[in-house]
């Protein structure tokens, strides 16, 4: 007993991820840096601070190319990698299953049905709408669709001040399906340019990044990357089951409402800006989770940053692989992340209890 | 002082529970007892607000219905009869997880005493999910007896509901559990627990509550209201208190642990 009063106690693995919080945030400067400086033009990192140094003008060619294409679509990467992550890891805490993600619960597939609404009906849109969002019709639509089947999955779901996770997620599969089949509807009227527009939104890109729509959907998913690690004690407490999470003192039904907030806002967002990027949600907690331990309190932190890094260097095989020309992001996360995941499923079927 | 008035609890249209009224002391050990499906649990629930129920539970004077969660959690710690855990925590950070919300949660040094309470001490680095079904046990009663730690706090006494404390534990551990409710009653506090072993009851318990189909129909001391009648009755068994086995043969009983 002297012994262990005297001592901290072991067990816990806050060290760990501290210095993994420290990693991941050199990796990610890293990572921008090079998003930065690499491209199918010239224009590297070095010359711009060559330039700097020196006082010298870049030319007006590589300014356009590095403020106008190269930042914004860096920083849409850092937030949407970022909220993708979190978004994964907040709805799998507060589903305490550890392969649960916003597209199960139905935000993915009404934010879908918003964005194919808005390409193939786009042209039928009354005159004030088109003009009041311009060329971010599908963005907003996808936007809206997002939070209108998350505020109804929550509805269902809820009630009298009790979500039953059970429920939810059923609702979620339901309402996850009638968003496809109207889809289905929609991809069957599309004309051949649609049906073509609709793949590549569905396959997911950065490539599509401008300051407009980083100002217009980047707040939201900055807001709810700032909300998200506020949760992080409630969602350490619904792991043990929401009765005991009450009785070790949380407000359960208010951390679960913030919580689908989050990840409505977080997803909603990131789907308007890029499309479906896939696996980067289930695989950066999960592995997360594996090297420094399942605690909200980091993991929300660490997965920001670790989603952030990820889709950076996804994006980054996506310009170079057949450069100048571009590969869907969406395809090379699911490529790595697929087989990733499988093989965390197969080594650690017994630990992950589903 | 826990009281309870009037509880009365239905799944769909039946009644499970009609209308039990009980007091527990601080400094006391309370145990429910009584045969399989009749409320034992189901009541528990109700005290610490699981299930709905109509009536009314006051917790030291004031209205559990009123409390906020935190405030529930700095006055009482509950065990619920199964835990499960969603993600890969270690047995230490689980056990963490009961100061979240308690007036002393700066004080990670109670995680390693709690364990040595309940027999984990040097397990703090394993992850729960690989402790066997008993071992978790004593991890979750561990996480509740941090929470309430200390068994009085200016004045006012703190409570521990244990629901089935002692079901998958074997005999050794089954005492131990007994010597920490006894502890902690002995030092000011409050323990209502649900047991299913009379011997340990016996060990444990200062007042026994009998339920039966729904009903208390014994409220009291072990002696008093476990009687061959009041137990033959509940159980629909002919149980003896106190009678050794007319055919001799193997018994032992934990009341005997220890003795010369």
């Amino acid at each position: 007993m002297v012994a262990l009063d005297a001592g901290y106690p072991l067990g816990d693995r806050d060290a760990q991820a501290r210095v993994a919080m420290i990693a991941l945030s050199v990796a990610l400067v890293l990572t921008a840096g090079l998003s930065l400086s690499h491209g199918a033009s010239g224009v590297s990192l070095g010359s711009v601070i060559q330039s700097l140094a020196t006082g010298e003008q870049m030319a007006a060619r590589d300014r356009l190319i590095l403020w106008e294409i190269r930042l914004p679509r860096m920083l849409t990467g850092v937030l949407v990698g970022a909220s993708l992550a979190v978004a994964g890891a907040v709805m799998q805490g507060l589903f305490r299953n550890p392969l649960a993600d916003p597209g199960l619960v139905g935000v993915g597939a009404g934010a879908g049905l918003g964005a194919v609404v808005a390409i193939v009906l786009g042209g039928l849109a009354p005159v004030w709408v088109t003009q009041a969002v311009g060329y971010h019709l599908v963005p907003v639509a996808a936007f809206l669709g997002g939070w209108v089947s998350t505020l109804l999955l929550y509805r269902v779901a809820t009630r009298s001040g009790r979500t039953s996770v059970a429920t939810m997620l059923l609702a979620g599969i339901a309402l996850g399906a009638l968003a496809g089949a109207a889809t289905g509807v929609l991809v069957y009227i599309a004309d051949d340019r649609q049906l073509r527009d609709l793949t590549f939104w569905g396959l997911g890109s950065l490539g599509g990044a401008s300051w407009p729509k980083l100002l217009a959907a980047g707040p939201v998913m900055a807001l709810a990357l700032v909300a998200a690690p506020f949760l992080a004690r409630g969602l350490n407490g619904l792991a043990l089951g929401e009765a005991a999470a009450h009785h070790i003192g949380l407000p359960v039904q208010r951390v679960k409402a913030v919580a689908i907030l989050t990840v409505a806002a977080a997803t909603g967002a990131a789907v308007a800006v890029s499309g479906g990027i896939g696996f980067i949600g289930i695989v950066v907690p999960h592995l997360l989770r594996l090297a420094t331990g399942p605690d909200h309190r980091f993991l929300l932190i660490n997965a920001g940053l670790a989603g952030a890094v990820l889709l950076l260097l996804a994006d980054l095989i996506t310009r170079s692989i057949i450069a100048p020309a571009e590969l869907p992001i969406g395809i090379v996360t699911a490529t790595l992340g697929a087989p990733v995941f499988l093989w965390i499923l197969l080594r650690r079927r017994g630990m992950v209890d589903l | 002082m826990l009281s309870a008035k009037d509880i009365r609890v239905s799944l769909g249209k039946t009644l499970v529970l009609h209308g039990i009224t009980a007091e527990a002391q601080p400094g006391e050990v309370t145990v429910i007892v009584g045969p399989n499906g009749s409320g034992k649990t189901t009541l528990l629930r109700a005290l610490t607000g699981d299930v709905p129920f109509a009536g009314q539970v006051h917790l030291n004077g004031q209205d559990c219905a009123r409390l906020r969660p935190w405030e529930l959690a700095a006055l009482r710690g509950v065990l619920p009869q199964a835990s499960v855990l969603a993600f890969p925590f270690t047995v230490a950070e689980v056990v963490r997880l009961g100061l979240t919300a308690a007036p002393h949660a700066g004080r990670p040094d109670l995680v390693p005493r709690a364990l040595a309470a309940v027999d984990m001490a040097g397990l703090s680095t394993r992850l729960y999910q690989e402790l066997s079904g008993g071992q978790q046990a004593r991890v979750q009663l561990a996480r509740v007896l941090v929470q309430v730690w200390e068994p009085v706090v200016d004045g006012v006494p703190r409570w521990l509901f244990l629901d089935e404390p002692v079901a998958s534990l074997d005999i050794a551990h089954q005492l131990g559990v007994v010597r920490q409710m006894r502890d902690f009653a002995r030092r000011g506090g409050g323990v209502v627990a649900v047991l299913h072993d009379l011997n340990l009851t016996a060990m444990a318990a200062d007042r026994v509550w009998l339920m039966d189909q729904g009903r208390l129909t014994g409220q009291g001391g072990v002696a008093g209201v476990l009687t061959d009648a009041a137990l033959e009755r509940a159980y629909g068994c002919p149980l003896r208190v106190g009678r050794l086995p007319p055919q001799g043969g193997w018994f032992s009983l934990p009341q005997a642990a220890g003795a010369a």
